[in-house]
């Protein structure tokens, strides 16, 4: 399964590291990621493979919650297909 | 990648942070017809026991799907079989047992509504019906998320005026006997012109006849995307607001096949309709009337409103009904007063009064929703503006209703609190001059003769 990782917020030093970090930790796999500055903001879009995580989405998508508010961003974690069924016939 | 690009990306989470996009219900429809027992209180048990087995896994389910997603998904509810049809069997004239055992089985399963505490009047009444519409008082006020609706018109049989003067009673005895809670009885208590079968929205939800054991119905919502979406296209003509609405009615309609999809898929239960209407909350942002406003009205109630509506209703019909395989419920605009920011702001200052509303309902999704009266407004008056509403579903084929809430002790200049998702009410003023004449006829209102097409 594959899942949308995204981080919005100010950019400031280590977002990149510590959400790919925390991702790793969990066996969970990057498969692109892409950054840019939208309305001012830092956004960062990330294609994960989560088939082989060590916990399952909920557990993943608390703990990307608690280090976006670490962080001082919103990261979320979100099923590729409520993007592929909104954007795509 | 999974081309997608980031812009479309930020653009739906967009719509879920700031723009209140959610799914406003999954509800499960469920028959109650194999319930039926010669004894009351078997049949309650019976119901009880097919509710908590059938939708045990409905909450869960939704916060699965909400968490997998992304997506807020408000309510999960029940709707049934209208119970005059399930406690006709049953040899008592107390219904109110059934409606207790209906908020047992709902608070036990975690859902926020259950709705079905219905009867079916169009041409005549059986005895369950008179038991049921007796009851409707006592069961709205003893338990606390029953819903009920009663269908009293449709463009076949035309209107039951014995049913709509007894109506304007119940809807009276309703709010007195829940004077205490601001006649909050009255907020889950519908009464419908040509219902549907497979409606998902509260409080007239019911599980038709016509459908099958089990089913799961999707509402969608999302009054601000639209608004928002408006905001970008300021001074173009309506050819480009009507295309705006379209596209974006499609793209929140996708999220609802998908999470209805997902959710039969999870429940093992068949997926029935999407219902594409917008459906607004108290939340500023998630109004109807705000969009109404975006469209160039000073306010919403004034002259153009109509058109505004008629627009948008046709609208997102047109942009929802290709996103999603089945399209069904009542699709198409809400108008709630208390439910919308905008609509609410409208009716204190006077730009909206009820015969505008009534004037609303005749290119929109439902009706009269929502609208405070004066507590001392005479039952005929009630059945009065039942009957006109009535009248305007059986004419032009569509689902209308009426849920006016006469809040007891209070009057024009008032404002009543209801709480939550049914926000609060400016009271509105109602004609003064009598109804009760009319109303006392009694008898049917002939079916139309655009009825008579075979």
């Amino acid at each position: 399964m594959r899942a949308v990782v995204t981080v919005i917020g100010v950019d400031k030093t280590g977002i990149i590291a510590k959400t790919s970090g925390l991702l790793a930790n969990n066996d969970i796999n990057i498969l692109d990621i892409t950054q840019t500055i939208l309305q001012d903001l830092f956004t960062m879009v990330m294609l994960v493979d989560i088939d082989k995580s060590k916990i399952g989405f909920g557990e993943l998508s608390k703990q990307l919650e608690e280090l976006g508010a670490e962080l001082g961003v919103e990261i979320r974690v979100q099923h590729e297909d409520i993007f592929k069924s909104m954007h795509r016939i | 990648m999974i081309n997608i690009s980031t812009n479309e990306i930020v653009e739906t989470i967009k719509m879920i942070r700031d723009e209140h996009l959610d799914i406003r219900t999954i509800t499960m429809g469920i028959s109650l017809l194999d319930c039926a027992d010669e004894d009351a209180n078997r049949a309650c048990q019976k119901i009880y026991d097919k509710i908590t087995r059938y939708a045990k896994d409905l909450v869960k389910t939704g916060e699965i799907i909400s968490n997998r997603y992304g997506i807020p998904i408000i309510n999960k509810r029940i709707s049934v079989t209208p119970i005059a049809l399930v406690a006709a069997a049953s040899k008592t004239d107390n219904y109110v047992q059934f409606a207790k055992t209906l908020d047992r089985a709902a608070a036990e399963m975690g859902v926020n509504f259950i709705g079905g505490y219905s009867a079916l009047v169009y041409k005549g009444m059986s005895k369950s019906d008179e038991y049921l519409i007796n009851s409707i008082p006592e069961a709205l006020c003893s338990t606390n998320m029953v819903c009920s609706s009663v269908g009293v018109a449709t463009t076949k049989a035309g209107i039951n005026m014995d049913a709509v003067k007894r109506m304007g009673e119940v809807i009276c005895d309703t709010a007195e006997l829940s004077a205490n809670q601001g006649s909050l009885g009255c907020a889950k208590l519908v009464v419908f012109a040509n219902p549907v079968e497979d409606n998902p929205f509260m409080a007239g939800a019911f599980h038709g006849v016509g459908e099958g054991d089990c089913v799961i119905n999707v509402g969608i919502s999302g009054p601000g995307v639209v608004k928002s979406a408006l905001e970008q296209v300021k001074g173009c003509d309506f050819g480009v607001v009507a295309e705006v609405i379209k596209k974006t009615a499609f793209k929140i309609t996708r999220m609802g096949q998908l999470v209805a999809q997902e959710a039969s898929k999870m429940l093992n239960v068949p997926f029935g309709i999407v219902d594409l209407s917008l459906a607004p909350t108290p939340e500023v942002g998630d109004s109807v009337a705000y969009i109404l406003e975006e469209m160039g009205l000073e306010k919403c109630g004034t002259h153009g409103t109509t058109a505004a509506l008629a627009l948008l209703n046709d609208a997102v019909k047109k942009g929802g009904v290709m996103a999603s395989g089945y399209v069904g419920g009542l699709s198409g605009a809400f108008i709630p007063v208390s439910e919308d920011a905008g609509m609410i702001a409208a009716a204190e200052c006077g730009a909206l009064c009820l015969d505008k509303l009534e004037a609303m309902t005749c290119v929109c999704s439902v009706g009269l929703d929502m609208i405070a009266v004066p507590g001392d407004t005479p039952a005929s008056t009630i059945s009065g503006i039942i009957a006109d509403e009535m009248a305007i579903g059986m004419i032009n084929q569509k689902t209308t209703a009426v849920r006016v809430i006469p809040a007891i002790g209070k009057d024009v200049g008032d404002s009543v609190e209801f709480g939550g998702l049914l926000g609060s009410a400016p009271i509105m003023p109602v004609h003064k001059y009598s109804s009760e004449e009319f109303i006392s006829r009694g008898g049917r209102i002939p079916a139309p003769i655009h009825s008579l097409r075979n």
